[in-house]
């Protein structure tokens, strides 16, 4: 996964760093098959990698030339945002080994498709329906806002 | 399966993923590729959600319904992205961020 996802931001062939985008991906969605999230990870194989890298690569078809390699970002660029990158790295996997994890030995709960679907749609204590209501109404707005912005204006055909 | 596996060693592979996402947001110059790293840290998080939730508070799944929340932003933002990338595409012949710098015409 660690790979897939260095490959996606350093390969200079533009199509390539969408496949590699979409191993990480599925990579993503394994591990949720290893800790029982069966649903989770259909959902991020379904999402992610079955339509996000799609549009993905849609795009880059549609924007770029095939064969062409993009630029070498300059080396002092490269340079800086790696130490900044490897800085936070550290930073963060200093906090992770200081703090100590209590790590629950509670029964699993089963993360059955009925069981989501009671909470998706509970309203009651720990129910998530109004962030499921706002949810479907983004959805709503982005589509239309992408489908008007990438309309063609009436008057250019 | 992964019950013999430390939670710090998931969240040390998540966090990497998540620097390598900034990594290459901040380098590329092709607005697609950057789109890219952003979906690369979206996905960082989303696992540490749903790695909290199991391995910390597996009595309940809350994690599980935050990583699909987010799921379902990253399809949003990324359909409005790509639009705005195409339409931009359309007016500059040019996806270039460094020439992309009029947003109005």
């Amino acid at each position: 996964m660690i790979i897939f996802s260095l490959m996606a931001v350093t390969s200079r062939r533009i199509l390539r760093a969408a496949v590699y985008l979409l191993f990480a991906l599925a990579g993503t969605a394994a591990l949720y098959f290893m800790i029982d999230y069966q649903f989770l990870a259909a959902v991020q194989l379904i999402v992610y990698a079955g339509g996000i890298v799609v549009l993905i690569i849609f795009s880059i078809l549609l924007t770029t030339h095939i064969n062409e390699k993009l630029e070498k970002p300059a080396p002092g660029k490269v340079f800086i945002t790696a130490v900044l990158a490897l800085g936070g790295f550290v930073l963060t996997v200093y906090a992770l080994t200081q703090h100590n994890f209590v790590v629950s030995d509670l029964p699993q709960t089963e993360a059955t498709v009925s069981h989501i679907g009671e909470k998706l749609l509970g309203y009651g204590e720990g129910g998530y329906v109004l962030p499921f209501e706002v949810i479907s109404i983004l959805l709503l707005a982005a589509m239309i806002g992408a489908i008007v912005i990438a309309k063609r204006k009436a008057s250019d055909s | 399966m992964m019950e013999h596996v430390p939670i710090s060693h998931v969240l040390i592979v998540t966090s990497a993923m998540f620097f390598i996402g900034v990594y290459g947001f901040l380098t590329r110059r092709n607005l697609v590729t950057m789109l890219i790293g952003v979906e690369l840290m979206l996905n960082a998080v989303n696992i540490n959600f749903v790695i909290f939730d199991r391995y910390l508070y597996p009595d309940q799944i809350s994690g599980h319904f935050f990583a699909l929340f987010i799921i379902a932003i990253a399809a949003a933002e990324a359909a409005v992205a790509i639009a705005i990338f195409i339409n931009l595409y359309r007016n500059i012949r040019s996806i270039d961020v460094e020439e992309v710098d009029k947003m109005k015409y």
